[in-house]
């Protein structure tokens, strides 16, 4: 097991430095950092001066990926790719490339804490609420309730998240004045503020979701042990949960870990239409304000969450399936 | 008059798509197991009904991807010989819709509407009034409009649903004369229609006919004097723009998914195939894709892009043709980042595949590989590229407005329902509530997505016997 993490956690890292080098090639050799100071500092006459003062405040001063200048190793490590990758594997993420040049993990730390009582409480509801409903389809499958309930669902996930929220505030806050249109307040506050988000995310999710966690449950349903457990004399409700449900989790694992990043990540449309200051929100004013070096950070960040998540998992298969040794 | 052909990367891109469509349909008419799939894929009404719904999305998007500028009269002083063209570039669909172009009010405008919706001042006979103002165009033609509103808008959609009807009916009348030599002549044939006896669900499908006459037909009676999906801030009508979106929402689905396709089959082949290290660094590529957040990785792509197109304004002759490039990248972007998936399948399937006897055969021959891989594998994971092509048609459609919202999306003067809900959002907290281009994306996008979605489980069932399974049914009471 601890082998076993170890190793992927060096595939991880391989991974990571993969990131890196696909985010900085996507990055530097479209833009050079002239066109990026240029960019930043604004207005139509930007001096070279002005240029190369933005550059070493930055550490942009340097060649991007070979210094003819140095000797020997330094010829590699006096770049602006090897300094900044390395400081990234550290997760030292440095300052925006901004006017106001903030610093990204200070605000990264303080953000993600936001994202996660949007993101945190909205992923275990989502697991109940989609798990529960697919499993009354499944209890009366092919009846009218299942052929409605999978009608609901197609329509429910042919309609645009956007739609949810912008129908929700409108009817929910504007009309029914029940809560806050947007904003955020931090302590238990916070509860009025994120009821609407975590509601309408639910509602928007729940269609797709509970169409495949029915497909998983139909699937193990057919089995021989499904059929023994019939042939015992257990009742209906008994075998959905006691035996399907916990096959189905393996599956439900693997769709449901996929959230696990954004779950810190935050969510870019609902932090950003409902005013919650998360690393969401934070990505969005990073990609309308061209700052390349937050994104650069955020890229790198879901990446290594990713890849976290990923070990998460399959230590979660050991834990429901007894069956699985990590090796 | 004269005028000259303008061709944007994705009007080539799109009829190129068309014709391989058609290419294929010529190949599954000739394959006999391949016809046997389609015939079950049409043998499931809402598969049909919605191939339908699609193809009168697809009619509207070939017409609005027709381009031309008009050609200018010649001005004085021009050189003889010499001629110049309009800057705007126009398509078919604004050919047909021209009338409703040229409509174009102040500002908003209520839809089926004769007055502004908000007061203005009017200066009549020396005296300041505040009233509700008179359209420019919407119901100009009704000399008191107070009293013949009503009834004028009533006649004109009751005239469009007749007609609507009409041409259903006459749908209905040729489905059963096509099936009247089937069914034993033309009434047992209409009898068979109504009771829903005939092979494929035809009476689904001119249900589906009816209800789009019936709604097509009163829209197109107004809209020659009226707004029916009101107008927008910069009073062009709503109509108009939805309609025009739905060709950058096709262009988005379709393009995108063929811009995997090359990347993630060979890739997805060569793994499966070869085993060892060229697996090894095709699951790293996919692997480093897939960690990265999807929206992170195609904003970084779309700011760079953003930044070279910018760069260099000289490579546009026009408008159209810059913001089309941009919607192409964008294509090009989301084919490129999103090709883990299908390339995942395809490896798996290539795994098994290569054990079966009749790969083991060819290769006992000494079949090339590359030929075998050709000849023998690809034709074998095609149900593969097929299933994942319209599953994600509608998950892209969907996506475009997330990617639009985000800002990285399609051009602001390229019309595309995200950039309508975008707008939306703020019209919402106006007062009056501007609820009308909200309502016309809203209503478009989700029958487009829906259909999309329908037509793409009933390939899905056709091609995979697995997920044929678990389709919900209606438990028909069967005498045992």
């Amino acid at each position: 097991m601890f082998n076993f993490i170890l190793r992927r956690l060096g595939y991880g890292i391989l991974i990571l430095i993969g990131v890196n080098l696909l985010t900085f090639f996507l990055f530097f050799t479209v833009n050079t950092p002239d066109d990026m100071a240029r960019l930043n500092i604004g207005g139509k006459r930007v001096t070279q001066e002005q240029i190369e003062k933005w550059k070493s405040e930055r550490g942009y001063d340097r060649p991007l990926y070979w210094n003819e200048a140095a000797d020997g190793v330094e010829k590699i490590k006096r770049t602006v790719l090897w300094e900044r990758s390395v400081s990234l594997l550290v997760l030292d993420f440095g300052r925006s490339d901004s006017a106001r040049s903030t610093d990204i993990g200070h605000e990264v730390a303080t953000r993600m804490g936001v994202s996660l009582q949007l993101a945190l409480p909205l992923f275990l509801l989502q697991l109940v609420v989609s798990i529960s409903f697919s499993l009354l389809l499944v209890f009366f499958r092919n009846s009218r309730i299942d052929f409605w309930g999978v009608v609901l669902c197609v329509l429910m996930l042919s309609i645009s998240s956007l739609f949810y929220i912008i129908v929700g505030q409108y009817f929910f806050s504007r009309v029914l004045r029940l809560v806050p249109i947007s904003g955020f307040a931090p302590g238990l506050d916070a509860v009025r503020f994120l009821a609407l988000p975590v509601m309408l995310s639910l509602l928007a999710r729940l269609g797709g979701e509970a169409r495949l966690y029915r497909a998983m449950f139909l699937e193990e349903i057919g089995r021989d042990y499904v059929r023994t457990a019939r042939a015992k004399g257990l009742s209906e409700t008994l075998v959905l949960f006691r035996h399907v449900l916990r096959n189905a989790l393996i599956p439900i694992i693997t769709s449901a870990g996929a959230y696990l990043p954004y779950v810190f990540m935050g969510s870019l449309v609902f932090e950003s239409f409902f005013g919650i200051p998360g690393l969401g929100a934070f990505v969005i004013e990073a990609i309308s304000g061209q700052d390349f070096a937050i994104v650069r950070s955020m890229v790198f960040l879901g990446a290594a969450l990713y890849i976290a998540s990923n070990v998460l998992i399959d230590i979660a298969y050991t834990w429901v399936d007894p069956r699985v040794r990590l090796s | 008059m004269g005028f000259k052909f303008v061709i944007l990367w994705t009007d080539v891109a799109l009829w190129v798509l068309f014709a391989t469509l058609i290419g294929y349909g010529f190949r599954v008419v000739r394959h006999d197991t391949l016809r046997a799939t389609w015939r079950r894929v049409l043998r499931d009404a809402p598969a049909l009904c919605s191939s339908l719904v699609l193809l009168l999305f697809v009619g509207v998007t070939a017409l609005d991807s027709v381009h031309f500028r008009r050609a200018l009269p010649p001005a004085d002083g021009q050189p003889a010989g010499t001629q110049f063209f309009d800057t705007r570039t126009e398509s078919l669909l604004d050919l047909v819709l021209a009338r409703q172009i040229g409509m174009r009010e102040t500002t908003y405008s209520a839809p089926l509407g004769w007055q502004a919706i908000t007061k203005q001042t009017v200066t009549r006979d020396g005296v300041s009034v505040r009233e509700l103002p008179r359209l420019l165009h919407g119901g100009v033609h009704l000399k008191n409009p107070a009293t013949e509103w009503q009834a004028d808008l009533w006649q004109r959609a009751l005239l469009g649903a007749a007609g609507g009807l009409v041409v259903a009916l006459l749908g209905a009348l040729l489905a059963a004369g096509l099936l009247a030599r089937s069914h034993g002549g033309f009434a047992p044939a209409w009898r068979d229609l109504w009771a829903d006896r005939t092979h494929y669900p035809v009476r689904a499908l001119l249900l589906t006919l009816t209800v789009a006459c019936l709604l097509a037909g009163p829209v197109v009676a107004l809209m020659g004097h009226y707004h029916v999906f009101g107008t927008d801030r910069t009073g062009n009508d709503v109509l108009v723009q939805t309609l025009k979106s739905i060709r950058t929402a096709f262009v988005i689905g379709m393009l995108s998914t063929l811009a995997t396709l090359p990347i993630a089959v060979v890739l997805g082949i060569l793994a499966g195939w070869y085993r060892g290290w060229v697996d090894e660094v095709v699951q790293y590529l996919y692997t480093t894709l897939t960690s990265v957040p999807n929206v992170l990785l195609i904003a970084a792509c779309v700011l760079m892009v953003q930044v070279a197109l910018d760069k260099h304004p000289e490579w546009f002759e026009t408008g159209a043709e810059r913001s089309d490039i941009k919607v192409f990248l964008l294509c090009f972007i989301l084919g490129v980042t999103g090709w883990s998936t299908l390339c995942r399948l395809v490896r798996a399937e290539t795994l098994k595949l290569r054990e079966l006897e009749f790969v083991q055969a060819a290769t006992a021959f000494g079949v090339a590989p590359v030929r075998i891989m050709a000849r023998h594998i690809l034709p074998n994971v095609m149900h593969l590229v097929l299933i994942t092509t319209v599953l994600s048609f509608s998950d892209l459609i969907l996506y475009e407005a997330v990617l639009t919202y985000v800002g990285v999306g399609v051009d602001a003067s390229t019309s595309s329902f995200g950039g309508m809900i975008n707008l939306a959002r703020s019209e919402m907290s106006r007062d009056p509530v501007v609820w009308w281009s909200f309502a016309a994306a809203f209503g478009f996008m989700v029958t487009l997505v829906l259909a999309a979605n329908l037509f793409a489980d009933g390939v899905r069932d056709a091609f995979d016997p697995r997920s044929r399974a678990q389709r919900p049914r209606l438990s028909r009471r069967v005498a045992v």
